[in-house]
């Protein structure tokens, strides 16, 4: 932290690269079981074979897709949940216990139930990944709306604002940085449970997850590790372009700091 | 349900005459009163729905049947075990990767040189899911309890090294360069100035680790186990028994639940003495 962040720091290569020559030499040197810890030229090698192989790209497609879909979902849902709960005192009373505590069901226990509701389609998986989005993005926007101050209302009131100016030029701008917080950690969260769901229902559709979980069950080790790098890569992307697109979004807001 | 909404508006005319004491009694029952409107909703909906046979019942459990379930399973002692059986994995999972991930943190945030070889492999491997790691896990712990104990810990590590160094990385300069004029030790610094400065932090991280190692052991469960409460659902849905599934919802809630609790109550009293500050 206090090198020069401009100025490359070597230093950061040499773990990766010490396990990198550690994980060559013993599966070279045949020092483990080389169908449990396949060697690096087996994964490349699956690497540039799926690569060239159009049903893995449509699997990340599939993936992808369900992903922004769900997210875009539950994304709106949480803005509105959000903004009623932040505006309405009323609607936080009777709506945010009953949130609150729906919430801390962990995640993945949803799937189960949705899945016999809702078949083992597109629909649940859709379903789930937009809850899974929902909670951060309800919870930020919430956060967002309960920090406009009284004056802030105060000026919008002088206007002579109606509800649809009072959301969409007072509300919604003063809480979207909050809003951007929990979108983005939506985001997280939607490709977590898009994978978790494609694991658990891996019988059903396409998508990266199903490409790797059926690798598990044909002990296919080198596509998992493979599909693993992938799963991080595709989600490390999306936050990155996430993260672009809100700088862009809240541009304006630097001229205030 | 008509008593919850007979007292929802918590500002009565009885509440001004009594005393501060009694208002402020009115106002706590006046927002459960509140809270528990739409729960009561919900629950006539599923009562209606379970009446009217809107759905077949593999679908849509009557809540008789399910408390029916709840009680056979909590008398049997069944349902205990399983319980019992996901909180050892959760807890040696928060053991393990709890101990890593602090020694992680601390000797990152403390020494320039750990961190300049391993944090930029940390920050990369913290980008990737825990979800990813599993079915690699998978061939090589098999499905047993070194498998959930290996996730969960892998899910734990993340936050907790991460809140661990940002502890330390916040703590003011003054405070270290007072610790240097006293010529401390480095247990003393650790004791004296770290500790309590990365306080916070550390329990922020301790709260991250034990909502993600909960959210990773029910995922795993349902993936690969024969015990559990995971274990239970997914038993449940095969079997066409949604009665269990319900009831291991309402499990995972209530424990969900009660680790927040938990966690805020025991926060507010390790750290209460900084509430002095402000």
């Amino acid at each position: 932290m206090t090198t020069a962040s401009r100025s490359f720091d070597w230093r950061g290569l040499v773990l990766p690269g010490l396990l990198l020559a550690a994980w060559a030499t013993v599966t070279a040197a045949h020092w483990v079981d080389t169908r449990l810890i396949v060697p690096p030229a087996g994964v490349l090698r699956t690497a540039l074979r799926s690569l060239a192989d159009p049903s893995f790209h449509l699997g990340v497609l599939f993936s992808v897709a369900r992903d922004l879909s769900g997210f875009a979902l539950g994304a709106l849902g949480g803005v509105a949940l959000g903004t009623l709960l932040g505006v309405s005192r009323r609607a936080d009373r009777l709506i945010g216990p009953t949130f609150h505590t729906v919430r801390q069901i962990a995640l993945f226990a949803w799937l189960p139930l949705l899945s016999s509701w809702l078949g083992y389609g597109e629909l649940s998986k859709l379903v789930f990944i937009a809850l899974s989005a929902l909670y951060p993005v309800a919870l930020g926007t919430f956060e967002g709306v309960r920090q406009i101050t009284a004056s802030q209302a105060e000026v919008a009131r002088v206007y002579g604002f109606d509800r649809r100016q009072l959301l969409f030029r007072l509300i919604l701008p003063a809480a979207s940085p909050q809003i951007a917080t929990g979108l983005s950690l939506g985001l997280v969260y939607a490709w977590v449970a898009t994978i978790g769901s494609e694991f658990l229902l891996a019988n059903w559709g396409h998508g990266l997850g199903n490409i790797v979980i059926k690798g598990r069950a044909a002990f296919d080790v080198e596509l998992i590790v493979f599909g693993m790098v992938v799963i991080g890569l595709v989600g490390t992307l999306l936050n990155r372009v996430a993260a672009r697109l809100e700088a862009r979004a809240l541009h304006w807001r630097r001229v205030a700091t | 349900m008509q008593a919850a909404t007979s007292s929802s508006h918590p500002i009565a005319p009885a509440a001004a005459a009594g005393g501060p004491a009694v208002r402020a009694w009115i106002a706590v029952a006046g927002r459960w009163a509140a809270g528990l409107v739409l729960p009561a909703l919900l629950f006539g909906l599923w009562l209606a729905a379970v009446r009217g046979q809107w759905a077949p019942e593999q679908i849509l459990p009557s809540p008789a049947l399910v408390w029916q379930s709840f009680t056979e399973l909590w008398q049997s002692g069944e349902l205990q075990d399983h319980l019992a059986i996901s909180a050892s994995r959760v807890a040696w999972g928060l053991l393990i990767g709890g101990g890593a991930g602090l020694l992680l943190g601390f000797a990152m945030g403390l020494s320039a040189t750990v961190r300049a070889y391993v944090r930029p492999t940390f920050d990369v491997v913290a980008q990737f899911p825990v979800l990813g790691w599993v079915p690699l896990l998978i061939i090589f712990a098999g499905i047993d309890e070194a498998l959930k104990v290996s996730a969960i810990s892998i899910a734990v590590v993340v936050p907790v090294a991460v809140n661990t160094l940002a502890g330390i990385a916040n703590i003011p300069h003054t405070q270290v360069e007072v610790a240097r004029v006293y010529r401390f030790k480095l247990g003393q610094v650790l004791r004296h100035v770290v500790l309590p400065a990365s306080a916070p932090s550390l329990f922020n991280g301790l709260r991250q680790a034990t909502m993600q190692a909960w959210l990773t052991l029910v995922f795993v469960e349902l993936l690969a186990s024969s015990e559990g409460i995971g274990y239970l659902m997914v038993w449940g849905r095969q079997l066409g028994q949604l009665d269990l599934v319900v009831v291991g919802m309402l499990l995972i809630g209530a424990v969900g639940v009660s680790l927040d609790v938990l966690l805020r109550r025991a926060e507010s009293a390790l750290l209460g003495w900084r509430r002095v500050a402000f």
